[in-house]
């Protein structure tokens, strides 16, 4: 009973005080009641996509927008998750719930190696090298057709479960364990190091930080998570193509990570699930559907203009306030701060710098 | 074969030299990663496409009806959307993105996705040291020298030349020497969009023309202006040419080197890359803090 009434306390005071954390609570039940309410085969599907493409897009933010590692080859992990697993199922025929994890350490290693290569590295060179490693992977792959499938890829994988809602379970349980995971350590001192990292790394490594072996553990993580979702990808659709390694999914990243806001990890996980399904109803209406990318592209331009700084950071902004006192957020209606009483309204700011 | 590798990779290398000079300037003055730069040579193909078979224009007038009508389609690109978000990096770069989509896709529907081949618009063949070369080819060569050399007379013996090195050097300087940097940046955009927009026009009739032809072109660029240094001149001439030629290697030399061109000028990028990180002709830079 005590812990029932401190949950609720907790609820009450931490979560729906602040219209952000309401939201994301809301969400969460949504994704775990999606089954029961609607079980639609195809909504499934979209879903179980929309779930995976998440995972490496937050994956990406981890990298990119807090590490400031700009990653423009981040379908080299996904790719590298996707063929990993697809190969060890397809030559060695292991089963999928082993395939899976051992591809995404094969995409680990990947994220390893490429942030070896990388550390030396910064700013606009770094993006565009990265951007080429999952093209080098993608022409080592045409060229050797009898083992990795060539233009066909390899077909004939196993799921890891039969039923459309098992396989979404599976997704969206993936899914949340790793957006609150990266998002509890992009909040953790790692992240902070992250951070700092991003704004000046001179300035860290002086603080007696190794950078170097920070930036290859962000490296490692970003990437293993990436493999994951990419195992999982190709043991959902039953079939890895050349498609997983192009640059066109790592533009989609970069795209959906920028679109959302980076260095929130949610930003981009809400810009998947604004913009996959969005894209997936394109296509399934004929009257549009040729004209997908195109209306997508300028769904993506037009929020631009409009929020460059990216999606949730804006709406972030409408919902909330922060105190000028003591830097907590506040919910837009409150007049006093919930923690420190200090002033909010515009006219209360206003006589303070009056009086002042 | 030798005289293959020779002839192809000097044509190779006349493209990419007329992209990456473009790219490169625009990285250097105005810091925008203009990944639109090859959608840009895109469109330039299927506007002289257009004007050259359904139009009946003829081939002059429809290459320079072409490459201007690109150049100016780019200065309204840049002047409604990439300038309203100018100061986020971050938004520029997918706003360039999604430019490129935008395009791709207009030009799907418009034209459909399939391949379209353009007449060859001069005959003939010229042989050299053994190897036929049709004289379209030899025109792409020509044209590219012309515009480079061209390129290189604005940048180093105009005014404006002089404020676009200096823009790219210090921006803050030369605006407080009285130049206007945007108007600096709309002048190079037009000059780099102009370079890649001749490059469409010139190779359309020798390659096919297809909505998604701006990737691989795309890639190779971004190389070789990584390979000789971002923002450095010299060093996207020299990198056009190490990639070119490498290219031409692969492709008559390798089996299977068709697929792997690609990977192998990439990972010549990347072991430069490691050797210098900053590119065979790039400037290493102060730490920014």
């Amino acid at each position: 009973m005590y812990l029932l009434r401190r949950a609720w306390a907790n609820l009450k005071n931490e979560v729906l005080v602040l219209p952000s954390r309401t939201l994301v609570l809301a969400w969460v039940l949504a994704m775990l009641v999606l089954p029961l309410v609607w079980p639609d085969a195809y909504l499934m599907r979209v879903a179980t996509m929309t779930c995976l493409f998440a995972i490496l897009a937050a994956s990406w933010d981890l990298l990119a927008g807090y590490t400031g590692q700009v990653n423009f080859g981040h379908a080299l992990y996904f790719g590298a998750g996707a063929y990993g697993s697809a190969l060890l199922a397809h030559h060695l025929g292991w089963p999928a719930w082993i395939s899976i994890p051992v591809g995404a350490i094969v995409a680990a290693i990947m994220g390893l190696a490429t942030g070896a290569l990388c550390l030396r590295l910064k700013g606009s060179y770094l993006s565009l090298a990265t951007l080429a490693f999952p093209l080098i992977a993608l022409g080592l792959l045409f060229a050797f057709p009898g083992f990795s499938g060539g233009e066909l890829g390899i077909s004939g994988l196993r799921r890891l479960a039969v039923s459309p809602e098992a396989n979404y379970a599976i997704a969206a349980g993936a899914m949340l364990i790793i957006v609150f995971g990266l998002w509890l350590l992009a909040d953790s001192n790692f992240g902070l190091v992250l951070h700092a990292i991003r704004d000046d790394e001179v300035a860290v490594r002086a603080s007696g930080i190794n950078t170097t072996r920070y930036k290859l553990a962000v490296f490692t993580l970003s990437a293993l998570c990436a493999g994951l979702s990419g195992a999982l990808y190709v043991h959902f659709l039953r079939v890895a193509g050349p498609s997983v390694l192009e640059v066109g999914l790592s533009f989609q990243v970069v795209i959906w990570g920028i679109f959302g806001g980076v260095a929130t990890i949610y930003g981009p996980v809400v810009a998947v699930f604004l913009l996959y399904p969005l894209t997936e109803w394109f296509g399934s209406v004929d009257a549009i559907a040729p004209y997908r990318l195109l209306i997508f592209a300028v769904i993506v331009l037009l929020v631009l203009l409009f929020m460059p700084r990216g999606l949730t950071p804006w709406v972030r902004d409408k919902i909330e306030t922060e105190c000028p006192r003591c830097k907590q957020r506040n919910g837009i209606w409150r007049n006093q701060c919930r923690l420190c009483s200090a002033g909010l309204s515009a006219t209360a700011r206003e006589l303070k710098a009056r009086a002042a | 074969m030798f005289a293959d590798i020779l002839v192809t990779g000097l044509i190779n290398s006349g493209v990419y030299a007329l992209l990456a000079v473009g790219f490169s300037l625009v990285f250097g003055v105005a810091r925008i990663v203009n990944i639109a730069h090859t959608a840009f040579y895109m469109l330039a193909a299927y506007c002289f496409y257009s004007l050259l078979v359904k139009a009946g224009l003829g081939v002059v007038w429809s290459g320079l009806i072409a490459v201007a009508a690109v150049t100016m389609l780019s200065l309204a690109c840049y002047k409604l959307i990439i300038e309203p978000v100018r100061d986020h990096p971050s938004a520029v770069l997918i706003a360039t993105i999604a430019l490129a989509l935008i395009f791709q896709e207009l030009m799907q529907v418009a034209f459909g996705g399939s391949y379209l081949g353009i007449p060859s618009t001069i005959d003939g063949v010229m042989s050299v040291a053994g190897v036929n070369v049709p004289y379209q080819r030899l025109l792409i060569l020509v044209v590219a020298a012309v515009m480079l050399a061209f390129t290189w007379w604005v940048l180093y013996r105009t005014r404006l030349g002089l404020a676009i090195r200096s823009t790219a050097n210090d921006v803050e300087v030369a605006e407080l020497m009285g130049m206007n940097a945007h108007r600096v940046a709309m002048a190079t955009l037009a000059l780099s969009v102009g370079l890649s927009a001749v490059a469409g026009v010139v190779v359309a009739p020798v390659f096919v023309v297809d909505p998604r032809m701006w990737l691989a072109p795309l890639v190779t660029m971004l190389a070789i202006v990584v390979l000789g240094g971002l923002g450095s001149l010299r060093g996207s001439l020299i990198g056009a040419f190490i990639l070119g030629y490498v290219e031409a290697i692969t492709v008559f030399a390798v089996p299977s080197g068709a697929y792997l061109k690609g990977a192998v000028a990439l990972v010549i990028m990347v072991v430069v890359l490691l050797a210098r990180p900053e590119g065979l002709f790039g400037v290493a830079f102060e730490e920014e803090r």
